[in-house]
């Protein structure tokens, strides 16, 4: 790797001395790469792992303008990369790939990437590469410059950040309307704007996890629909911080939450289809709270320094406050934050809170269920108490899951309380997928967070069925303590998961179960793997437990994770995918998340998909037996997981919640609690 | 001169790659990638082509050994090393990758297999020619006269 000094002066003559890192795992084409770029006077950092480039970017986000990454990375996927750099460093990042299918691009375009080039790339295409630099500078000031005055483009959006959201969309930046905006157009907050908006670059604001709390509690306290930059502003009562900034965060946080919402609707409607008994199961408000995730992590945009700043233990931390947490656990975490992704969901959201509570036999299982919806940044961290469903916590690494989850863990932080390591789990996934890059950060998911939620997501995905691998997923998770994709994993864990829980009421008793079990486990990633290796064996699709092993590894091969989701749906069609999407994200706990979730291949992630077209009902039952053994192990959990997804939902949840850790437990917690 | 007869020897051989259909657009895009700077950016370049894609092909090796074939393996393996056989801009190796993963889709393990010990063959000759080659312009020296003085 190579880093060249930041010269001042080249600055002023960009875009000659542009600062580029570049990424790509192919040491043939990084080198290419790097003289191509040497070519056109930038200025090149190389790294071939994800996670070296996030730690560079972590260490000081003025060190770059402009990112270039491969897609297909062992350790990291490259949209998971792309989104997290995005929400945390809010740097252009451009996606680079030997595979031109408009899917993949389609792909990087959601993630945020302000271009998607093939390789090979040539000179001429990276000499205008700095144009990304320039709009987004120039788009930032402008907003600045608009949010005062009522001229702007779209006169209803309120003030800068409609501005600002129009205005960055050509930046490859999802922006989304935002409807209460309106109260934003009299603002004039221009403290930031810069006297020279096109050269001059402004001062990043960095949401750290204390900022970011701030400004979730303004937002539930105004109420996410009520929420305008000008009030969360006051409300904050945070020195230096325009209006700007928080209008920008509240975008990246309402995009986040709408990725939430839809993922924990699409649960819900699993549950709904699974007719789950657990009326608290079906009200899974986790699936809204996911389904806030998924807005938000569609929106990729939710800066969540925060996630960064979890520990990682923090996430699957949360997971293990003892069952009690449930809904409690997790508003003390950061549920709040939950609750506040519900109220975007809406309904779901409460039902969430209540479905923590409810399950009796989860820790916290309704936790998961709420959990999901309110996924804050912030109460990811929180989640990561909640999530760990109890056992699950002290072997997940909260910090790994926090990264991940705390996207989704904010709505997650029901989760956390161990019924909810489904919801964690779900949440989890969902916060993992819009912050797979502060799950990178490696260490908050990296050791077990990851693990959890991978399994949560595949926990929440099928909701019964991944159940069964979301605990092995967990127990992988949970195991494999230093993987760092784990977290990113989760996110696809735990958007699996999500679905999942959402569909089987049993499954989340399951999943609740096992995420707490998995908790516990989480540490024991070698156990997770033998359990998923034993899973397999037992169900054909168990393959995911391999997967799982791997993934334990530390090697998750985030491909051999789709597949293991894929194969387990054979059992219960949920449940491989489930599994597989949890085998995934936790295979990725190495921090290949990223490749899980991203797997531009579809059939990799497939596991919600998988879910929802299995009887989730199936799927969980065997998850949620699964989940309450996991504690004893998770081999056990795994195997039982195998041979009756349906039937034994114990064994799956123990398996899970073992493996996954958090994620699983908050799964499983949460389906059990639904069964 | 020798040393002009060596420059036009080396001059016809990097001509019959193209022709051959060896090697495409990009190695010329490697080529002016070379500079004083980089005075041997090409040649660098391809060495590390070749140590690192010999390890992904070994992978690939043994993945056509197992059974069952794990396609979705293989064709990750293959994906790989086509994006680095894009870089160097070599043709007909990058052709079999195609092929190569083609086959794979269809979970035809027999294509894939008589696919990759050609894609072995291509990639063999490949290397060997470029070594040849590099070899020659080495020894040939840099074609410009201008900045060095003439060894007759």
């Amino acid at each position: 790797m190579t880093v060249e000094p930041i010269m001042d002066d080249s600055r002023d003559q960009f875009p000659i001395g542009m600062r580029v890192l570049a990424v790509d795992d192919d040491p043939t084409c990084l080198f290419v790469l790097e003289t191509l770029l040497r070519r056109c006077q930038y200025h090149v950092t190389t790294t071939n792992q994800a996670i070296k480039a996030l730690k560079l970017l972590r260490e000081n986000k003025n060190n770059f303008d402009l990112v270039i990454s491969d897609v297909h990375m062992p350790d990291m996927d490259g949209f998971k990369l792309l989104e997290l750099v995005g929400l945390e460093m809010d740097l252009p990042v451009i996606m680079l790939s030997a595979n031109d299918d408009p899917k993949l691009v389609m792909k990087g375009i959601t993630h945020g990437a302000c271009d998607y080039l093939l390789k090979p790339v040539r000179t001429e295409e990276l000499k205008n590469i700095w144009q990304h630099v320039v709009r987004r500078k120039k788009f930032d000031s402008k907003d600045s410059n608009n949010s005062g005055s009522q001229d702007k483009p779209h006169p209803g959006i309120g003030g800068g950040s409609g501005s600002a959201g129009t205005l960055s969309d050509p930046n490859g930046k999802l922006n989304k309307k935002r409807k209460d905006q309106n109260e934003d157009e009299d603002e004039e907050h221009d403290e930031n704007v810069n006297d020279d908006p096109s050269t001059q670059k402004k001062p990043r604001v960095v949401w750290s996890v204390e900022l970011h709390r701030k400004f979730v509690a303004a937002v539930h306290q105004l109420g996410i629909d009520k929420a305008v930059p000008k009030k969360i502003l006051d409300l904050m009562n945070v020195e230096k911080l325009t209006r700007e900034n928080v209008a920008s965060h509240l975008q990246k946080y309402r995009l986040y939450l709408k990725r939430l919402n839809s993922m924990v609707n699409q649960q819900a409607n699993m549950a709904a289809a699974l007719g789950g008994t657990d009326s608290s199961y079906l009200r899974m408000g986790s699936l809204n709270g996911l389904e806030n995730f998924h807005t938000l992590n569609g929106s990729g945009q939710f800066h969540n320094t925060s996630f960064r700043s979890f520990p990682p233990s923090g996430l699957l931390g949360r997971l293990n406050t003892p069952a009690g947490m449930g809904m409690r656990g997790l508003s003390s975490s950061g549920m709040t934050q939950l609750s506040h992704a519900r109220s975007s969901s809406g309904s779901t959201v409460d039902q969430a809170d209540s479905q923590q509570v409810i399950h009796p036999g989860n820790h916290n299982g309704g936790v998961l269920q709420g959990m999901p919806m309110t996924l804050e940044l912030d109460q990811l961290q929180h989640i990561k108490g909640v999530t760990h469903v109890r056992e699950l916590s002290t072997a997940i690494d909260n910090r790994a899951i926090f990264p991940i989850c705390s996207g989704l863990l904010d709505a997650k932080t029901n989760i956390g309380s161990s019924s909810n390591p489904l919801l964690g789990v779900a949440n989890t996934t969902l916060m993992l997928e819009q912050n797979p890059r502060a799950v990178q950060g490696g260490e908050v998911f990296g050791n077990r967070s990851p693990v959890s939620l991978a399994s949560l997501n595949s926990e929440l995905s099928s909701p019964l069925l991944d159940h069964r691998r979301l605990n092995e997923n967990w127990s992988t998770a949970a195991q494999s303590s230093g993987i760092h994709s784990n977290s990113f994993q989760l996110n696809d864990c735990f958007k699996q998961t999500t679905q999942s829980t959402m569909h089987q009421s049993n499954v989340r008793d399951d999943i609740s179960k096992r995420a707490i079990q998995m908790g516990s486990n989480l540490h024991d990633v070698s156990s997770a793997t033998s359990v998923s290796t034993e899973l397999q064996d037992r169900r054909s699709d168990m393959q995911c437990g391999a997967s799982l092993t791997s993934s334990n590894a530390g090697k998750i091969n985030n491909h051999a994770g789709p597949q293991c989701w894929v194969d387990h749906n054979q059992d219960s069609s949920y449940r491989s995918n489930v599994m597989c999407s949890t085998m995934n994200s936790m295979i990725p706990v190495q921090g290949a998340v990223g490749p899980f979730v991203q797997s531009s291949d579809p059939k990799n992630f497939h596991p919600d998909m998988d879910f929802n077209s299995i009887g989730q009902s199936n799927l969980f039952d065997p998850s949620y037996t699964k989940h309450d053994e996991v504690n004893k192990s998770h081999v056990e959990t795994s195997l039982k997981l195998k041979q009756g997804l349906r039937d034994q939902r114990k064994p799956q949840e123990s398996y899970i919640s073992s493996s996954f850790g958090s994620l699983e437990d908050i799964v499983t917690a949460m389906v059990k609690r639904v069964i | 001169m020798e040393r002009n007869q060596m420059h036009k020897h080396i001059f016809l051989m990097r001509q019959s790659f193209f022709d051959q259909g060896l090697l495409d657009e990009q190695f010329i895009q490697l080529e002016e990638l070379q500079d004083d700077a980089n005075p041997n950016f090409v040649e660098e370049v391809v060495t590390l082509y070749y140590r690192d894609s010999s390890r992904t092909l070994l992978n690939i090796e043994q993945s056509l050994e197992k059974n069952p074939l794990d396609f979705n393996k293989l064709d990750n393996y293959m994906h790989q090393f086509k994006g680095s056989s894009t870089s160097i801009g070599a043709k007909k190796v990058k052709a079999e990758c195609t092929q190569f993963r083609e086959y794979c889709r269809a979970g035809n393990g027999e294509g894939c297999m008589r696919t990759f010990q050609q894609l072995k063959k291509e990639y063999a000759i490949l290397k060997k020619k470029l070594e040849t080659y590099f070899q020659q312009t080495r020894q040939a020296g840099p074609s410009e006269t201008a900045c060095r003085p003439r060894m007759n």
